[in-house]
């Protein structure tokens, strides 16, 4: 077959993606610029009224900060949790290796709604912390872990934590044993060696690991639902409300772009962070 | 010096230990006596078990979630693999600007591309209907077996008489024991529960959506009971991956 020939093979992957993916997607972009009439009817236009009724908006600011907190808390208490498995794996030289690989991954593999139950069951008012708690009498009301910001933060840093995993170990390749070896060969205690060369070697690794995961929580939305009980609010839960139960979708394009824009600055920050701290 | 220093080993111990937490506790309160969440149960029982075998919606949902699996693996292989064949194996300009156009729809969350599904698919009243809910989840699917069988691809001889010589073989075979049995499964249990929840309707919900609706609702332990049957799925899948190919080798070093 010749390359020429070679190419008419990706023709129906190409109208797949250009039909049910590009053009969708512009049609996002089109719908921004549509406002939404009185009687909650959508009016065909082209405007900016809807942009600027969302960034006027002061519930637009609090839903950016809240995802934006909610981000960075779920992603460095993953971050704290992936790090010792991911230099763990790394290192290990155990027959194991495979098997737990395949662990620290698995909630990945695992429907999101099983895990926020399992974190029901754990942190809920009948729950195991709680009943816990109450039998070794440190408490006498149940705390409230669930159904509010604390829950979310939990169950959105688990649900990160296996891609954070992947790309640690990914960023780990120029992690040089014998620097460490070297350091400890020369007298320095395992705590500095880790603080003085393991830590800083891998601070790309890690400031990959983190842009990844903010992004992840940006755009989460099973978790703040279901852990959050209606009672978090983050642009996520926002835009899917503005789309389903308000059929506002003017107004739920605009949203769903202003956090895409959110979403290319961090990267972008978080992928020059790596590249500085490379050198 | 061993691989891993005792205080990483025992750290490590202790984050694992995090990460299995919910699966167990997902798995013993399935087998509960009570009535809604409490843990640990006061008494162990099967009712859970029999009630999900008698519950309408979730069964259905089941049905049409295995129904969707089915036509959106079928439907992305056969999109999929000739796209990866010409990318990993055909040597025109634009390649690489081909191979991001393809995998493009990977980098969206999928938040948006639920979105702007919805919003396509409203006035062709496609919206909670068997094709409106295959062609969603296929923007995740097609992409995902462009990136499998691209590299599967590459890894073959570079002449291309050569390669077609083998094609039988190798990249046949990643079908078989990677793509099917990582996409399917994971099709009708979790993956894209956020398109799912933009696309369904109260006639059309798959699966996961009549889980999260569930959830929402009650707190019982009938979701515990479900959670282990697709748990068991998946385990059964992954060791069977496991055996065949390695995770380990496919996601990490």
């Amino acid at each position: 077959m010749s390359d020429a020939r070679l190419k008419w093979l990706l023709l129906p992957a190409a109208l797949f993606v250009l039909a049910i993916y590009a053009w969708p997607t512009l049609g996002l972009f089109r719908n921004a610029f549509n406002e939404t009439g009185p009687t909650g009817a959508m009016v065909e236009t082209w405007s900016l009224k809807t942009t600027a009724e969302v960034l006027e908006d002061n519930f637009t600011f609090d839903l950016t900060l809240n995802s934006l907190w909610l981000s960075l808390s779920a992603t460095l208490l993953a971050l704290a949790m992936s790090y010792p498995v991911a230099l763990f794996l790394f290192r290990t030289n155990s027959r194991f290796r495979g098997l737990l690989a395949v662990v620290a991954i698995m909630p990945m593999l695992i429907s999101g709604v099983v895990r926020v139950f399992g974190w029901l069951a754990i942190l809920g008012d009948r729950g195991l912390v709680n009943s816990l708690a109450q039998s070794f009498g440190l408490i006498s009301a149940p705390m409230k872990l669930v159904f509010n910001w604390t829950g979310v933060t939990i169950g959105l840093a688990e649900s990160i934590m296996p891609y954070m995993i992947l790309a640690l170990l990914a960023g780990f390749g120029q992690l040089d044993r014998t620097l460490e070896e070297a350091s400890r060969s020369l007298g320095a205690t395992p705590m500095r060696t880790f603080l003085r060369v393991t830590l800083p070697l891998s601070l790309p690794a890690l400031a990959l690991a983190a842009g990844l995961g903010f992004v992840l929580s940006m755009s989460a939305y099973i978790t703040p639902k279901l852990l959050g009980g209606g009672r978090v609010f983050v642009l996520a839960t926002e835009i899917f409300e503005q789309a389903t139960t308000n059929t506002n979708w003017p107004m739920a394009s605009v949203l769903a772009i202003y956090t895409l824009v959110l979403l290319l600055l961090l990267l972008v920050t978080s992928n020059l962070a790596a590249r500085g701290l490379k050198r | 010096m061993n691989g891993a220093g005792r205080v990483l080993s025992s750290l490590a111990a202790l984050v694992y230990a995090l990460i299995l937490a919910p699966i167990a506790i997902v798995v013993a309160l399935a087998f509960s006596a009570d009535n809604f969440i409490l843990f640990p149960p006061s008494g162990y029982s099967l009712r859970w078990f029999r009630a999900l075998s008698t519950h309408g919606p979730l069964l259905s949902a089941l049905w049409l979630s295995v129904q969707i699996a089915s036509v959106v693996t079928l439907l992305s292989l056969v999109i999929g693999v000739p796209a990866a064949l010409a990318l990993a194996k055909g040597r025109f300009s634009g390649r690489d600007a081909l191979t991001n156009f393809f995998l493009a729809p990977l980098l969206l969350p999928t938040l948006i591309t639920g979105l702007a599904l919805l919003l396509f698919f409203t006035p062709l009243r496609l919206t909670a209907t068997l094709p409106g809910l295959v062609l969603g989840h296929m923007t995740v699917t097609v992409p995902f077996v462009i990136r499998m069988m691209t590299t599967a691809f590459s890894t073959l001889p570079d002449d291309i008489e050569a390669a077609a010589a083998t094609l039988g073989a190798k990249p046949w075979r990643v079908v078989r024991r990677v793509t099917l049995p990582l996409v399917t499964p994971g099709l009708i249990a979790c993956a894209e529960t956020v398109i799912s929840l933009f696309l369904s309707g109260p006639r059309a919900a798959t699966l996961p959506v009549e889980m999260v609706r569930y959830v929402e609702g009650r707190t019982d332990p009938l979701i515990a009971a479900l959670s282990v049957v697709l748990i068991v799925a998946t385990l059964i899948v992954v060791v069977i991956v496991e055996r065949l190919v390695g995770i380990a080798r496919a996601v990490g070093k």
